[in-house]
């Protein structure tokens, strides 16, 4: 019968990526539920290093793969490596980061395990002894609790939104052989392009600073990058500032940008467009400032102020330089 | 070249969306539908790709009746033809009845390469593409911005947190298009005319041998959780205002 809780780590470089943290902190706690243990997968080269960490987050065994093939990531060897460990054991449930990687792997996966696969959750709990996943959909207009009706019962879980949680316990590392034939593997990554602005991507910042069309122009965002260097933070932007060209692609959140959970949302010169308020919304905490008192971004807004962003924004890079340094 | 886009049909990003009270879907009482926006990506890189190298572009969507307007509009803007799977027994399919019904359509046709959007904008779930790839047995690349294609390979640029990689990958393929990509042409008033008298097939579930036995099941859907009622700082001075927002995000929030 199928047991155990599984995640699907992720590195890169050689380094743990948080999110496989906060897959670890979620799997140890419906495993918990169950009484069962964590396992996790970790896919890479020369990675053996890094799998112990694993075991600092509560996972009881993590299943090494270490193999040149495996480096960088390519959909063809990582799926063809976790099918095969899947295979081997058996698990009830299989979580992976709703990271650029984990949604690529986790949806080629799912068809090849022919299974029931959420994507994005905010929340997982058990009930019945089953894995019941919450997602939003229609990038949080609305939400939906599902549950897979096959084995394994696989979802990815958001960035930022499950807590890791350090324990005492080391796990055990078992090795073992991805199986790899190199006519299965098509795809290759012929070149990595490194973005060197130093900060988080927008699905992964704990703070972000957006900006829209009360910008007036591009180079208005030059205050928000003065705000968002010293906050540590990422700087986003409404569809309408993208569209415009004021600021690059990537930058977008919303229905059609990137739906982002930071614990910090500071919404400049965001009117607050439904397709906006959606991608948004699950923030923990949202600011806005705005000109107009009837903006809709003050619906959500925790801390609000009615005021030219121009004049408020570099006061508030000002305060938070004297309380930061 | 064998070009096929997939398409689906979703409510407008401007719409509302309701819960209906029993929890069972929502209400799509005065919803507007229209083609998701990451298969106009698609739909149009199919375009391009058969303006460059010559060929034909076939349009397949999962969905119901009303889903045929989506299908004419890719054929307004300059596909050949389409496939319509339409059958009851799939409303509401979930992504691996969905991508295993394509494939069904699919195999039955000549292609090199698919396309889909990189998810649909109603369910967010991202996986039909990658689904697909699998059911079909070829590569996928999956959020795909830029695309060359050269003889029996393509290479695709992906950004994803912190990168931009680029992919190079055999045909016949899958590529899941991201906003980037292109920029959708519209559809000309010729090119509506002309799509009325385009062929498009329609299949259903026994004809393509596909079970419609989901894998994942939907138990309730729920509005958004509310948010508490905000905090508007008020006063005449900016200097003032900033300051009193820093001590509430820094002793309050404790997110600075």
């Amino acid at each position: 019968m199928a047991q155990g809780v599984w995640i699907v780590a992720e590195q890169r470089d050689g380094a743990l990526r948080k999110i496989s943290c906060e897959l670890a902190g979620a799997a140890r706690k419906l495993a918990d539920q169950l009484g069962t243990e964590v396992s996790a997968v970790l896919l890479g080269s020369g990675i053996e290093g890094i799998a112990g960490e694993l075991g600092k987050y509560g996972v009881d065994k993590i299943y090494v793969a270490d193999n040149a093939a495996l480096e960088p990531y390519t959909t063809d060897a990582h799926a063809a490596a976790v099918f095969k460990v899947v295979k081997e054991n058996d698990p009830a449930i299989l979580l992976f980061g709703a990271s650029a990687q984990g949604k690529d792997l986790s949806a080629r996966l799912a068809g090849r395990l022919a299974t029931g696969l959420a994507t994005d959750c905010t929340e997982v709990k058990i009930a019945d002894g089953k894995m019941v996943a919450v997602r939003p959909i229609y990038a949080g207009k609305c939400f939906i609790e599902v549950v897979s009706l096959a084995n394994p019962q696989m979802a990815s879980l958001r960035p930022n939104v499950f807590p890791a949680t350090e324990t005492a316990k080391a796990g055990t590392i078992v090795k073992f052989d991805p199986g790899l034939d190199a006519a299965q593997l098509k795809t290759k990554v012929v070149e990595v392009q490194k973005d060197t602005s130093g900060r988080a991507d927008l699905t992964e910042a704990s703070i972000i600073v957006s900006g829209g069309r009360g910008m007036q122009g591009p180079e208005g965002y030059k205050i928000l990058e003065e705000l968002a260097d010293l906050l540590n933070a990422t700087v986003g932007a409404s569809r309408a500032a993208v569209d415009a060209g004021w600021r690059p692609l990537a930058d977008q959140v919303g229905q059609t940008g990137k739906v982002v959970s930071p614990n910090l949302y500071i919404a400049c010169g965001i009117s607050g467009a439904i397709q906006h308020l959606a991608g948004m919304s699950s923030s923990k905490y949202i600011v806005a400032v705005n000109k107009d008192s009837e903006a809709p971004i003050f619906t959500k807004a925790d801390f609000g102020i009615v005021d030219d962003l121009f004049k408020v924004v570099p006061e508030l890079t000002k305060e938070c330089r004297k309380l930061l340094g | 070249m064998n070009i096929v886009a997939c398409v689906k049909q979703v409510p407008d990003t401007e719409a509302q969306i309701r819960v209906k009270p029993d929890g069972s879907g929502i209400d799509e009482t005065g919803i507007k539908w229209v083609m998701n926006a990451y298969d106009e990506y698609g739909v149009e890189e199919a375009l391009r790709l058969k303006e460059k190298h010559g060929g034909d572009v076939t349009i397949v969507s999962l969905g119901p009746a009303r889903s045929l307007e989506a299908i004419r509009t890719a054929l307004a803007m300059g596909a050949d033809k389409g496939i319509h799977i339409c059958d009851p027994a799939l409303d509401g399919a979930d992504a691996y009845v969905t991508a295993s019904a394509l494939a069904a359509a699919i195999k039955g046709i000549p292609f090199d390469v698919i396309f889909c959007g990189q998810r649909a904008v109603d369910d967010d779930a991202g996986q039909v593409g990658a689904m697909l790839a699998e059911l079909l047995g070829i590569p996928q690349v999956t959020v795909v911005t830029k695309l060359e294609v050269n003889g029996a390979s393509i290479r695709a640029t992906k950004p994803v947190e912190g990168a931009q990689l680029l992919i190079e990958s055999p045909l016949p393929c899958v590529i899941t298009a991201q906003k980037g990509l292109n920029e959708p042409r519209y559809a000309s008033l010729p090119g509506i005319m002309k799509a009325k008298k385009k062929p498009v097939d329609v299949k259903n579930a026994q004809a393509l041998g596909v079970s419609a036995e989901a894998k994942l099941k939907v138990l309730k859907f729920v509005p958004p959780p509310a948010r508490p009622p905000g905090k508007i700082i008020s006063g005449d001075d900016a200097v003032a205002k900033a300051s009193q927002l820093v001590g509430l995000l820094r002793q309050e929030a404790k997110v600075i």
